[in-house]
């Protein structure tokens, strides 16, 4: 019987679902004539363009009974429809897109060829089930074009979200990146803002590291590295109605996260006068995460204390985060979540988020 | 909401604190050509002309200005003849060592620019001049003050040599090296460095700090020291994360580290969360025999300072039981801005016996202080 | 309560502080804007002789990138963690009662005391008589 395993007959949204472009010439019917000519004429169609953040075959990034025989995971309707649709039958399932074209540098190229993944998107999944909405994803080096994007793609309502990596080439809360932030909150689009990193810069302060699992933990302090931006730089406080999701990060760093911001607000609030209430305040009201992979506690009892820590049951949002292995069958709840959030969880927090949905 | 804080007014300092262990002091000196007398000629020439050269944009002052004057210094903390926060042996006795009765204090200096310094040969030479100067300045007249010995990781033979020739020498208690380098220290490059310190019975201090180059966080450079303050904590993480993924304890069991300045409650969601990616990806690092957090309970400790505050004030508790007791060791970090004062930084109160080993007992047994 | 001259009105030039001992406590007296005004000499955060900080001005901000500077020399900067304290009422700005969250519960530690509501800096009636600053303490 298709549903969560804990709750069959719990209504939710997934608020986080990959699909994969198969390959750069699927992207060829969707580009324009000019930026076809331009990718065929200097072979990109023949470029893979794939990102280092996500090597699709390490295990984690996909779960066994997943992968295809042929080709990418996530990558044909149908695999959506077999794994996702069918087996849990959401209400929406919210897909993410992380590709080549965000990352590259030259800025007129990422632009159009994250427009020609978005055109595939419209077309190839969200045409052809009811269920299925998606982020746009967009050219995160260049915000104007991320916002001509935004605006292009706009009128599509079945895009709820706009995507971008967590590090990219400055803190996502900088000035410069300000016309992203202007464009989404105009169109009452909240910002996903996704594990990965364009690796302009190495995952952190300490230098390159050698192993992918390394790159991988970093996530969580790099998300941290991304909210001290957002909220130091008062992006909030000039976007009022942005609502930011942090999409697979893990969630448990959060608290300890939070009691640091504020200590250091208290003594520092003098170089940034516009924040004039505590960073967690302003974090509880504005960002949501989403709760697969779950980084919990050794205890089941334990993760009621991390939630305790959270201080907002408005916080949490569904995800299965498929493909990637973080579950066995449907049983996709993190355990230890208890029952009595489980409603905002799975549906209430969703619809409060992403407005579209409604 | 109202939070419970406690606002303990002992005017005196109790029987409880006194005697501790301060894991993070910061000496200064009141003219940098104090380390003049222990350069060479031709050193104390090449600092007068070229002088010192790290990666970064500014060459005498932080890229992300402190807070109070003097590079984020306690207000209270300037010597009565007006130089340095931490410059004055006798004000430092006062204003710390005799007014808590500490049993030692681990020095971090954070000036000579040994580390940072990008011509290898130079900045080895300055790691000397910087422990002579410690030894001469402050552990010779003030035996409670153990020594930290500098070194330019980059220069990995005058590495080894400093860390030799201040083996067996019990007014250094430990190597310092700054958690952010030109690679994560577990890699492999590094590796002999930490194999001497190991070797010749000196822990690791990873005091905050360090100029790599790379930008404070993996998203680029931030505006703020707002923000940049938070960022050593991300660095920590990352920095536990590569010893632990390259297989630096496998590799050198006997090793210990202390991280210092970075606090200490984002420790355990890190553990779970490596523990959690090892499950999947453990075949990347063979050589790791356990999990992830075994080598952290084996191999780290942590100072407290700047000591987090949770939203409720109990829920300390639990993170530090998370960590360990035996883990953590209280540190004030005078004279900065930020340090914490032994009898109000827990704003929530500890069994004794957590008191005991977080004050006393876990530095004396990492340490082998008698 | 009772009444004590601690200094005379001269002594203590425009933004400075002279710091006494009343009954036992320390008291730091500032002369302000043409005001007196006195506060016990200790931080709530963690202790810190609060009158040894600086007496700054409130910077503020309605906008990212815009400043403004208000209370001129009438906040009071603790020498450590630089919490902020209004001169007037002890107040502090960045008052961390104030977060608002639903899960929240009142936590009562028992045997020990607890200050409740927002950390405030004790301040102590202040007059001029005359030539003299006079406290009520």
């Amino acid at each position: 019987m298709a549903g969560l395993a804990q709750t069959p007959a719990a209504d939710f949204v997934d608020c986080d679902v990959h699909l994969t472009v198969p390959n750069t010439r699927t992207l060829i019917p969707y580009l324009d004539d000019y930026w076809r000519e331009h990718v065929l004429r200097r072979g990109i169609d023949g470029d893979n363009l794939e990102i280092s953040a996500y090597p699709p075959n390490a295990p984690i990034n996909c779960r066994p009974d997943w992968k295809p025989a042929k080709g990418l995971p996530a990558s044909q309707f149908e695999q959506l429809r077999d794994h996702v649709l069918e087996p849990f039958n959401p209400r929406y399932a919210i897909c993410n897109v992380l590709h080549g074209s965000q990352v590259m540098f030259s800025e007129d190229l990422s632009a159009a060829l994250c427009r020609a993944v978005n055109n595939w998107i419209a077309a190839e999944f969200l045409d052809r089930d009811p269920r299925l909405r998606a982020s746009i994803i967009v050219p995160m080096h260049s915000p104007d074009l991320a916002a001509a994007e935004i605006e292009h793609r706009a009128a599509d309502k079945r895009f709820v979200q706009v995507l971008m990596f967590s590090m990219t080439e400055l803190p996502l809360g900088r000035r410069q990146y300000w016309p992203m932030y202007e464009a989404a909150q105009r169109h009452g689009l909240p910002i996903g803002i996704h594990a990965g990193s364009s690796f302009r810069h190495p995952p952190s302060a300490v230098g390159w590291p050698s192993y992918y699992i390394e790159d991988y933990v970093s996530q969580a302090p790099g998300f941290a590295g991304t909210l001290n931006s957002l909220v130091a730089e008062g992006v909030f406080l000039k976007y009022p109605e942005l609502k930011v999701v942090l999409i697979e990060s893990g969630v448990t760093w959060l608290p300890a996260y939070l009691w640091r911001i504020n200590k250091t607000w208290r003594g520092v609030r003098s170089e940034t006068p516009w924040l004039n209430r505590p960073p967690s305040e302003i974090i509880r009201d504005h960002v949501r995460l989403t709760v697969q992979p779950f980084d919990d506690p050794p205890g089941q009892d334990q993760v009621q204390a991390i939630l305790d820590e959270i201080g907002s049951d408005d916080m949490l949002l569904f995800s299965t985060d498929y493909p990637h292995w973080h579950f066995e069958g449907t049983d996709a709840i993190p355990a230890g979540l208890p029952k009595n959030i489980l409603p905002k969880v799975l549906l209430d927090n969703a619809l409060a988020t992403y407005r579209r949905l409604n | 909401m109202n939070v419970a804080v406690l606002d303990r007014r002992p005017e005196t300092v109790s029987q409880i604190y006194k005697g501790f262990i301060d894991c993070d002091v910061h000496p200064f000196y009141k003219s940098a050509a104090e380390f003049d007398e222990f350069l060479s000629a031709h050193w104390r020439e090449h600092r007068r002309t070229i002088g010192g050269r790290t990666r970064q944009g500014l060459s005498k002052a932080s890229n992300y200005p402190r807070m109070s004057p003097g590079n984020g210094q306690r207000m209270d903390a300037w010597p009565p003849d007006g130089t340095h926060p931490g410059s004055d042996l006798p004000f430092m006795q006062k204003q710390l060592l005799d007014l808590f009765d500490v049993s030692y204090g681990l020095l971090a200096p954070l000036v000579g620019g040994a580390a940072g310094e990008r011509n290898i040969e130079f900045g080895s030479a300055l790691a000397t001049a910087v422990n002579e100067w410690q030894l001469a300045r402050w552990s010779d007249p003030e035996p409670r003050l153990k020594s930290a010995v500098q070194v330019n990781i980059e220069h990995q033979s005058g590495a080894i040599a400093e860390i030799e020739r201040r083996a067996g020498d019990r007014r250094f208690a430990q190597v310092q090296i700054p958690p952010r380098g030109l690679e994560p220290l577990g890699r492999q490059r590094y590796w002999p460095i930490l194999e001497a310190c190991a070797a010749n019975g000196f822990p690791v201090s990873l005091h905050l700090g360090g100029t790599s180059g790379h930008p404070s966080t993996g998203g680029g450079w931030p505006s703020y020291y707002h923000e940049e303050h938070p960022s050593y904590a991300q660095s920590m993480q990352t920095l536990v994360v590569s010893l632990v993924c390259e297989g630096v304890f496998e590799r050198i069991p006997n090793l210990k580290v202390v991280l210092v300045e970075g606090g200490f409650a984002w420790l355990p969601a890190l553990c779970w969360r490596l523990d959690k990616a090892w499950k999947r990806l453990h075949a990347e690092v063979p050589f790791l025999r356990q999990k992830p957090s075994d080598y952290v309970r084996q191999h780290i400790w942590l100072t407290t300072q700047p000591i987090e505050e949770p939203e409720r004030p109990h829920d300390m508790l639990r993170t530090i039981e998370w960590i360990g007791v035996d883990r953590i060791m209280f540190s004030t970090d005078y004279p900065h801005w930020d340090q914490d004062d032994p009898r109000f930084a827990f704003k929530v109160p500890l069994p004794d016996e957590w008191r005991r080993k977080i004050y006393h007992e876990n530095a004396r047994a990492l340490y082998g202080f008698d | 309560m009772s009444r004590h001259i601690v200094a005379k009105v001269d002594e203590i030039a425009p933004g400075s502080c002279k710091i006494v001992t009343v009954k036992g406590r320390e008291i730091g007296v500032f002369h302000a804007n043409d005001e007196f005004f006195a506060i016990i000499n200790r931080c709530p955060h963690q202790g810190a002789p609060l009158c040894r900080g600086m007496l700054v001005s409130r910077l503020e901000s309605p906008a990212p990138g815009e400043y403004k500077l208000t209370r001129q020399g009438e906040m009071l900067r603790c020498p450590w963690h630089c919490w902020e304290f209004d001169l007037r009422t002890g107040q502090s700005w960045c008052d961390p009662n104030s977060v608002q969250a639903r899960t929240y519960a009142v936590e009562i530690e028992p045997g020990a005391v607890l200050a409740k509501g927002p950390f405030e800096a004790e301040t102590v009636p202040v007059t001029v008589e005359h030539d003299y600053v006079v406290l009520t303490v």
